[in-house]
C-alpha cells in the first residue's frame, strides 16, 4: 500500500513553520507572486523567497506562469495526503478500541456483573 | 461512543486518543497485561496478532507478529520503559526482522498508555503515540489496515482551521 510520496518527511518539516503554513493557506485561493506574498510578512523578500522554495521542494506549493507573472499556488492534494496518514492511524485505533470494548463487555456478562 | 477525544498533530507525527470503558482500571489493564486478551484486539480480524514473548517489566522486550491475509508475518517488538499497573505503560516500539531481531534501520516510536478511573466503574484510557518518521507510520498502517476500510480523507481546511483556531 503506497499512500505517500517519497518526500513525505520533507513535507512535514516544511509545515513545521508558522510563516510557511500561512503562505500555504494564503496561496490556496490567491494569485500572488513571491513579492506580493512578501508584503504580508515583516521579513525580507529573500526570507520569504526561501520559505517558498522550501514549500516548493516539499511539493506543497507550485509556481505557475500567468502572462508575465509567476504566481505561487498551494498543492491541495499534497497537504491532504499528509493528513490522511494520521486519519488512517486514528481508524486503526478506533478498531482496536471497539474490540477492547467487546472484550470488556464479554467479561462483564460472564462474571454476571 | 467509546472514543471520547482524538488529537492529531501532523507536524510532530503524534496522536493522542482517549477512550472510556464501563469497567475498572484493573479490567482495562488486563487487556494489556494478558497476552491472550491483547491478541484479541491488537490486530484486526484480517491481521491477527500473536504475542510470542510478553512480560510487562521495565527493560523487558515484548515480541509479536501479525499474520496477514496473504500469509505474510510482519514482526514487531516493544521495549518496555515504564510500568505502573494498572495505571500506566510506556514502551518504545519498533519493527523486527524475520528472525525476531530488531530492525535497526527503522527508528523506534513511542507509545504511552494511561489508565485512570473517572467515576466508579468508569475508566478512561489514553494512548499517546509518537512516530519517528512517516515511513514508520506507513509500515504500522500496512500491518494493521482493516480490509475495505473507508479511509477518511482529511481536508486541507481541517489543518488550516486548526492552525487558525490555535492562534
Amino acid at each position: 500500500m503506497q499512500i505517500a510520496p517519497p518526500d513525505f518527511d520533507r513535507m512535514f518539516g516544511a509545515l513545521a513553520d508558522h510563516t510557511r503554513r500561512d503562505i500555504v493557506r494564503r496561496a490556496i485561493d490567491s494569485e500572488e507572486g513571491v513579492a506580493e506574498l512578501a508584503s504580508h510578512y515583516p521579513m525580507s523578500f529573500a526570507a520569504v523567497q526561501k520559505h517558498v522554495a522550501i514549500l516548493e521542494r516539499a511539493g506543497l506549493v507550485t509556481k505557475h506562469r500567468i502572462g508575465r507573472r509567476k504566481v505561487v499556488r498551494t498543492n491541495v492534494e499534497g497537504l491532504r495526503m499528509a493528513r490522511r496518514l494520521l486519519d488512517q492511524y486514528e481508524e486503526l485505533w478506533r478498531g482496536r478500541i471497539d474490540r477492547m470494548t467487546q472484550l470488556v463487555n464479554e467479561y462483564t456478562r460472564e462474571s454476571g456483573q | 461512543m467509546t472514543v471520547t477525544a482524538v488529537r492529531k498533530d501532523p507536524h510532530t507525527l503524534s496522536m493522542t486518543l482517549d477512550a472510556e470503558f464501563d469497567a475498572s482500571p484493573d479490567r482495562v489493564w488486563q487487556l494489556w497485561s494478558d497476552p491472550r486478551q491483547l491478541e484479541r484486539w491488537w490486530g484486526p480480524p484480517t491481521y491477527p496478532a500473536t504475542f510470542t514473548k510478553h512480560d510487562l517489566k521495565p527493560g523487558a522486550r515484548v515480541e509479536y507478529h501479525m499474520t496477514g491475509p496473504e500469509g505474510d508475518q510482519p514482526r514487531g517488538y516493544w521495549d518496555v520503559q515504564e510500568v505502573d499497573p494498572p495505571h500506566s505503560l510506556v514502551v518504545r516500539d519498533g519493527f523486527a526482522d524475520d528472525d525476531g531481531s530488531p530492525n535497526t534501520e527503522m527508528p523506534e516510536g513511542e507509545m504511552r498508555v494511561t489508565i485512570e478511573e473517572i467515576s466508579p466503574g468508569r475508566t478512561r484510557m489514553s494512548i499517546a503515540s509518537f512516530f519517528p518518521n512517516t515511513e514508520a507510520m506507513e509500515q504500522v498502517l500496512a500491518m494493521g489496515q482493516e480490509e475495505g476500510l473507508t479511509q477518511a480523507v482529511g481536508q486541507i481546511e481541517t489543518i488550516l482551521d486548526e492552525e487558525g483556531a490555535a492562534r
